[in-house]
C-alpha cells in the first residue's frame, strides 16, 4: 500500500490546472511551502499572491479577485484559514457566493507532533453550516486531485479538506468522483461504516477485523460531506440497520452529525459515532493520537459490534 | 401645478477625454427654480438635500436603520457618484466601471439613496427599505443594482477591494477601486491587514476614504479606542494621504482628481459631522443606529428644506 499525503495531489493539480486556465490565481499566507501551493508558484508567479501572515485579508482578496472574474484558490492550513477568517469566509465568500476555493491542509489529528492548537477538529462543522459552500474531504492523494480539478470547474465556494500525513491510497485514476455520490469501497450487509479522510483506510481496516468474527461491514468512503449522498446513507440503513461514522474531526457537527440528521429525518436506526468526543488533542505521533482518542481500526470494530448489538 | 418639475442631463464629469460618464438625471422640485445657470457644485448641493431626504424618510418608515453615519458620508458619496466615478447606471455590471466598496455596510441608506438617485432603481423602492421582501436589506447587498459587495461585519471591504484591485491590474485595466470605510470601524484589525498589503503590492489603482465622523456606536472614538495620530497611520503603512472637509465638495472633488496620478494606494481622511444636516443628530453617538420618529423626521426634514444646517 503506497502512502501520500492529500496535500501532494491538491498541489499537483493545481498547476495542471493552471497550465491549462489563465484564470486560476492563488493566494496564500505563508505557509505555502507546506500546502504544496509553492508548486503553483513557482511555475506561475504572477498569478501567485501572498498575503504574509493575514488569513483575513487572504480571503478578502480572494473575494475581490473572483468578483472580477478569477477562480481563486485560497491556501492556508485548516486551524488558521477556517477560524481565523470564518467571518470573511461566511460574508465575502459564502454569502456573496463568490468563486473562492478554500483549500486547508494539515486538517485532523494526524497533523500530529504539533500539538493541539494546530489540529483542526472543527473545521467540517464550521464549513458545512454556510449556505453556498461545498464540503469535500479526498480520501487520498488521487482523489485529492479530483476533488481540486472539480473545485476549478465548479462556480461557487468550495471547502477542500486536505492532510499533512501521508495517507492510504486506496482509489485508482480510473474510479468514479462525482461530489456528492458516495463511493462504496467494501461491501457487507451487516453494518455500514460511514467515512472519511485518514479514517477511511481504518474503517477498511476495521472491516478486516470484523470479518475474522464472521461480520461482513460496509464500507463507504463519504468523501462529499455536503451535499451529502443522502440515498448512500439511507440504502446503507435500510440494508444493514447498523451505521458506524468515522471522522477525523469532533463527532459534534462533523460527518457523523450529517449522517444523523440524513438518518434521523428519514430512517432512523442504530448508529455509533467514532471521531474526537469534545476534546482537543496534543502533541504525539499521528498514530499514537489516533489510538490514544479511539480512533484505530479497533476502535471502529468495536463501534460496529455496539451498533449491531443494538439493532 | 403650483411645483414645476424641471429634467436635464447632467454631465458630471467633463475633463479629459473619457468616453464613458456618468448621465444623472436631476429632478428639481422646488418653485420656479431655473435650471439652466446651474453649476455643477449647486447642483451636487441640491441632490445632497435630497439625498438626506430620503435617508431621514427611509429610516423613519422602516422605524430602524443607520442615519448618523449616512448623513456623515452624503458628500463623500454624492462627488463620486455624480461626478468622479465612472460607471453606468443602466449598466451596473460594465465591466471597466470604477468598483465602490462600501466596507461601513450598515450605512446602506445614504447607499441606497445615492443609486436610486443615479437611477439605479427607481426611487419609490427606497419605501422598501429593511421591509421583508425587499431588495433593499438593513446592510448594503449585492441584490440591489450598483452595490458591489454584501458587507456588514465591518473590517471586510478593504482587502476585497486590494483583490479587484491586483485582478485589474492583471488584466491591465484602467478601472480604479474605491472603499469606503467608517472611522470605528478601522479599529478592526483586518483594516491594516489589508493597509499593508496595498501598499506592500503597490496598489495605487486603491483609494481609501475614511469617514471620520468622530463619533461610534457608544460615544466619541477618541475616547472608545482613539485612531490617533490616524494621518501618521496610513502615511506609515505606505499610503499617500490627503486630509479633507468631507462635507466640502469642492475640496472632495480635488481630492479625487489627485488620486488618479498617485503613485501609491491612496487614502482620503474626510473629516465629516455624524449626523449632518439635522441640528440634533450631529455629534449624537444615539444616531448611529436609531431612526427619528414621524415628530422627528418631520422637524428635520425641515431643518433640510430652510437650508438651516448644511
Amino acid at each position: 500500500m503506497e502512502f501520500v499525503p492529500t496535500r501532494d495531489g491538491f498541489g499537483t493539480e493545481l498547476v495542471a490546472l493552471g497550465r491549462e486556465r489563465k484564470d486560476i490565481v492563488v493566494v496564500s499566507a505563508d505557509l505555502e511551502d507546506a500546502t504544496r501551493a509553492e508548486y503553483f508558484k513557482k511555475e506561475f508567479p504572477d498569478r501567485f499572491f501572498t498575503l504574509g501572515i493575514a488569513e483575513q485579508d487572504m480571503i478578502g482578496t480572494a473575494v475581490g479577485l473572483s468578483l472580477q472574474g478569477y477562480t481563486v484558490f485560497s491556501s492556508s492550513f485548516a486551524v488558521f484559514m477556517t477560524n481565523r477568517a470564518y467571518d470573511m469566509i461566511r460574508i465575502g465568500v459564502c454569502q456573496n457566493n463568490t468563486n473562492v476555493k478554500i483549500v486547508c491542509s494539515h486538517a485532523g489529528l494526524t497533523v500530529g507532533e504539533d500539538g493541539a492548537t494546530a489540529q483542526s477538529l472543527e473545521d467540517i462543522a464550521l464549513m458545512r453550516v454556510l449556505p453556498n459552500m461545498v464540503v469535500v474531504c479526498p480520501v487520498d492523494t488521487i482523489e485529492a486531485k479530483k476533488a481540486t480539478r472539480w473545485a476549478a470547474d465548479h462556480l461557487g465556494p468550495v471547502y477542500l479538506r486536505t492532510s499533512r500525513a501521508p495517507l492510504a491510497v486506496v482509489t485508482k485514476e480510473s474510479d468514479p468522483f462525482v461530489v456528492g455520490r458516495a463511493n462504496v469501497l467494501r461491501e457487507g450487509n451487516d453494518v455500514a461504516i460511514i467515512a472519511c479522510g485518514a479514517m477511511v483506510y481504518e474503517s477498511l481496516q476495521a472491516a478486516e477485523l470484523l470479518k475474522k468474527e464472521g461480520i461482513d461491514a460496509r464500507v463507504v468512503n463519504m468523501h462529499t460531506i455536503k451535499p451529502i449522498d443522502q440515498e448512500m446513507i439511507i440504502e446503507s440503513a435500510k440494508r444493514t440497520r447498523a451505521i458506524v461514522t468515522a471522522e477525523e474531526h469532533q463527532i459534534a457537527g462533523g460527518l457523523g452529525s450529517a449522517v444523523c440528521e440524513v438518518l434521523g429525518q428519514n430512517y432512523p436506526v442504530a448508529v455509533e459515532m467514532v471521531g474526537m468526543r469534545d476534546s482537543y488533542g496534543e502533541t504525539g505521533d499521528p498514530q499514537g493520537l489516533l489510538a490514544k482518542y479511539h480512533m484505530r481500526d479497533v476502535d471502529i470494530a468495536q463501534a460496529a459490534r455496539k451498533a449491531i448489538k443494538r439493532k | 401645478m403650483a411645483h414645476k418639475i424641471y429634467l436635464f442631463t447632467f454631465y458630471a464629469l467633463s475633463e479629459g477625454n473619457r468616453s464613458q460618464i456618468c448621465e444623472s438625471s436631476y429632478l428639481f422640485l422646488k418653485g420656479d427654480f431655473v435650471a439652466e445657470q446651474a453649476n455643477i457644485i449647486e447642483g451636487l448641493k441640491a441632490k445632497a438635500v435630497e439625498i438626506r431626504k430620503h435617508i431621514l424618510t427611509m429610516t423613519n418608515a422602516a422605524g430602524s436603520g443607520h442615519p448618523g453615519g449616512s448623513l456623515s458620508a452624503v458628500e463623500i458619496l454624492v462627488a463620486l457618484y455624480f461626478s468622479k466615478l465612472h460607471h453606468n447606471p443602466s449598466q451596473p455590471q460594465w465591466e471597466d466601471r470604477d468598483r465602490l466598496i462600501i466596507s461601513k455596510g450598515h450605512v446602506s441608506p445614504v447607499v441606497y439613496a445615492v443609486l436610486a438617485e443615479a437611477g439605479y432603481f427607481p426611487k419609490e423602492e427606497l419605501t422598501t427599505f429593511r421591509k421583508l421582501g425587499t431588495r433593499l436589506q438593513g446592510h448594503v447587498h449585492r441584490k440591489v443594482p450598483g452595490v458591489e459587495l454584501n458587507t456588514g461585519s465591518l473590517g471586510q471591504g478593504l482587502s476585497v477591494a486590494n483583490g479587484m484591485a491586483i485582478a485589474a491590474r492583471l488584466k491591465a485595466k484602467k478601472h480604479k477601486v474605491y472603499c469606503l470605510l467608517g472611522d470605528g470601524e478601522i479599529q478592526e484589525g483586518s483594516v491594516w491587514e489589508a493597509a499593508m498589503s496595498a501598499a506592500h503590492y503597490k496598489l495605487n489603482n486603491v483609494c481609501a476614504i475614511v469617514d471620520y465622523n468622530k463619533v461610534q456606536e457608544n460615544g466619541p472614538v477618541k475616547e472608545i479606542m482613539n485612531l490617533e495620530p490616524l494621518v501618521e497611520k496610513w502615511k506609515s503603512f505606505g499610503w499617500d494621504v490627503v486630509e479633507v472637509d468631507g462635507h466640502n465638495l469642492e475640496e472632495l472633488m480635488h481630492a479625487f482628481d489627485q488620486f488618479s496620478s498617485a503613485t501609491k494606494p491612496y487614502a482620503v481622511i474626510a473629516h465629516t459631522v455624524k449626523g449632518k444636516g439635522v441640528s440634533f443628530m450631529e455629534g449624537a453617538c444615539k444616531w448611529h443606529g436609531k431612526a427619528p420618529n414621524k415628530d422627528e423626521m418631520n422637524a428635520a426634514l425641515k431643518e433640510l428644506l430652510e437650508g438651516k444646517v448644511v
